[in-house]
């Protein structure tokens, strides 16, 4: 149909795109992260092992990774059971009204992560609304502390920024869900509770697992809300390659940690994949 | 939508209601199957009152125009589904479903995942996954429509024996009158909400009541005639009839129309007049003419292949058995 010219013309500049900021980069990292850096600052090209076996040997990288995950693990959970019930009522309790309140939960991605993040901040913080609130109403006698700078506050934050990324899977799962398979069900004598958990459930799963994919993957690379309101204890695993990259000045160790995510989310991109493929039957 | 409906549906009764799109028949068997809820009315099925109960309480199973097998369960366990969300007693559940699969035939695709199966295969599952049930009356919604001609002739033949078989009543939406003459013990025709008529294909077919439903099932000549003394008359064309003075409506089946030996007196009620053929579609076993009478009326008529092929005429034709229908403004 186009000819041989054409093709290459067209895939040629995605190509050289990809290949520039994507491939060269991870090479580069690849090869950073068997290097040292020498006493005086320079690093040095001698290909080793040492930056991975001190990330297995400290057990500062190790808690920060498990902790990274914890969260992650947190914000896909309540992610979850904030956006399947909304997607749920969305997709079979609205008519007409529905395309119009699906823009309403797609809103707030238009405003900027930032604006989010300290949005928690003015929320959370010590002379916040949350306190002045729970000092006015005589709940609390002094501002307390804990709301702010802290994995709870992490967690909150990031589950806010990312169930709409939940939510827009799900809700395409359920909305492919054939609406005579429901009348289907209950014609055989299922239960409204029965037709959810044998019919719709099963039929949504591919949904929940992609959006479950993205709460996770989003949240175990943010480093932005663990920066801004993570404080001291809610620091994840970003934040630390982040400093091996700047003040730290330890390119090499902040590589070999970079790769060992990319690792890990791969592997799981990858089992989740098959998982998929399973669960989908058409 | 619907309004003024009364039926009823004897046990063991295959009926249909027939009705083009629109005309509320499938509304009709939501209604049944407890989907929407009845403005007004009551439904009743042996003695206990449907309409107050959600589907999944009433004994009553439908086989849905797209089959809605579920596709993340194999065949198997379609069928068991019903059985399951009923509470069968578990080890009486393999028997049973193997048994309604023996019945349509498709005990070797127990395993497979429906997706897989063709058009027909997945309404032979979807018939086996209500009738395994047992409901009381099986509702079943256009289920032939979406399969191709000769499948649905061979389905058609199947669906008759099966209710046989089984005796349970049934009650089939279509649109196609073919399929409803075919299979029916009634027909219940329905036109913009209303019910037309209720009768045995051959009723319908033979005493029309209303100029909708001699059109609507099979083709006809409409004749607007006066009636004068127990004569009625239209143009060339009179004959005797019973109803009171005044405009009438008739219809007359193109296959009551037959051609006249010069041997033949004039017999019984049969009106004979002369005509032209004006077209003759030969079709096989039948030869459908467009008959022009003097006065310039176009009358239908399907006379025996046999016959052999007329020329331009004239000819001398008989007519009987012309019906005569409720006029619209006669209500």
């Amino acid at each position: 149909m186009f000819s041989r010219g054409y093709k290459y013309a067209v895939s040629l500049p995605p190509l050289l795109w990809v290949t520039a900021f994507l491939l060269a980069p991870y090479c580069l990292l690849f090869a950073y992260s068997f290097w040292t850096v020498s006493p005086a600052q320079t690093i040095v090209h001698d290909w080793n092992m040492g930056n991975y076996r001190e990330l297995l040997r400290s057990p500062m990288y190790l808690a920060v990774l498990f902790r990274s995950m914890k969260i992650a693990g947190s914000v896909t959970a309540l992610a979850l059971l904030l956006a399947y019930p909304l997607a749920y009522y969305l997709s079979f309790c609205f008519g007409v009204k529905k395309d119009l309140l699906y823009q309403f939960v797609i809103i707030p991605l238009w405003v900027s992560y930032l604006v989010r993040a300290y949005a928690w901040k003015t929320i959370l913080g010590s002379d916040g609304v949350l306190n002045s609130l729970l000092q006015y109403l005589h709940v609390v006698q002094r501002p307390v502390d804990f709301l702010l700078y802290s994995p709870f506050a992490v967690v909150l934050t990031l589950t806010h920024i990312y169930t709409p990324f939940t939510f827009m899977p799900v809700y395409a799962s359920l909305e492919h869900i054939p609406r005579n398979l429901i009348e289907a069900s209950t014609d055989l004598g299922a239960s409204p509770m029965r037709t959810f958990w044998r019919v719709v459930f099963p039929l949504s799963l591919p949904g929940v697992l992609a959006g479950a994919t993205f709460a996770f993957v989003l949240s175990l690379g943010d480093f932005l809300a663990p920066l801004l309101i993570g404080g001291p204890s809610g620091i994840m695993i970003s934040n630390i390659v982040v400093s091996l990259f700047g003040a730290a000045y330890n390119w090499p160790l902040g590589a070999a940690i970079s790769l060992c995510m990319l690792l890990l989310v791969v592997g799981l991109l990858f089992l989740i994949e098959r998982v998929e493929r399973k669960l989908s039957f058409s | 939508m619907l309004r003024e409906i009364s039926l009823a549906v004897t046990q063991g009764e295959f009926l249909t209601i027939l009705g083009e799109s629109g005309s509320g028949k499938t509304t009709l068997l939501r209604l049944i199957a407890g989907f929407e809820p009845p403005d007004a009315g009551e439904i009743w099925m042996g003695g206990e009152r449907l309409d107050p109960l959600p589907p999944f309480r009433r004994r009553v199973n439908t086989v849905f125009q797209h089959y809605a097998l579920f596709p993340h369960l194999s065949v198997f366990e379609n069928v068991a589904y019903g059985l399951r969300a009923q509470k069968a007693p578990r080890l009486e559940i393999p028997h049973r479903v193997e048994d309604a699969l023996a019945m349509v035939k498709m005990t070797e695709f127990a395993r497979h995942p429906p997706g897989r199966l063709s058009g027909g295969q997945q309404q032979r599952v979807a018939l086996a996954r209500a009738l395994v049930n047992r409901p009381k009356l099986l509702l079943l919604d256009e289920p032939l429509s979406a399969l191709d001609a000769n499948l649905r002739r061979q389905m058609r033949l199947e669906l008759k024996a099966l209710q046989r078989e089984v005796g349970i009543s049934f009650v089939f939406v279509t649109h196609d009158q073919e399929e409803a003459m075919a299979l029916s013990d009634r027909i219940a025709l329905l036109h913009a909400g209303e019910l037309e008529q209720v009768a045995s294909p051959r009723e319908i077919y033979d005493r029309p009541v209303t100029t909708y439903t001699a059109q609507f099932i099979g083709q006809t000549n409409l004749l607007e005639a006066e009636v004068r003394g127990g004569i009625a008359r239209c143009g060339d064309l009179a004959w005797r009839c019973g109803s009171p003075d005044g405009h009438a409506t008739f219809s007359l089946r193109p296959e009551c129309i037959s051609i006249a030996r010069t041997t033949e007196g004039p017999h019984g009620e049969a009106v004979r007049f002369r005509a032209t053929v004006q077209t003759q579609a030969f079709g096989g076993a039948t030869n459908t003419l467009q008959l022009r009478c003097p006065d310039g009326r176009v009358l239908l008529a399907t006379i025996s292949g046999r016959e052999g092929q007329l020329e331009d005429g004239p000819f001398e034709f008989l007519a009987t058995d012309a019906v005569r229908l409720r006029d619209a403004q006669e209500g």
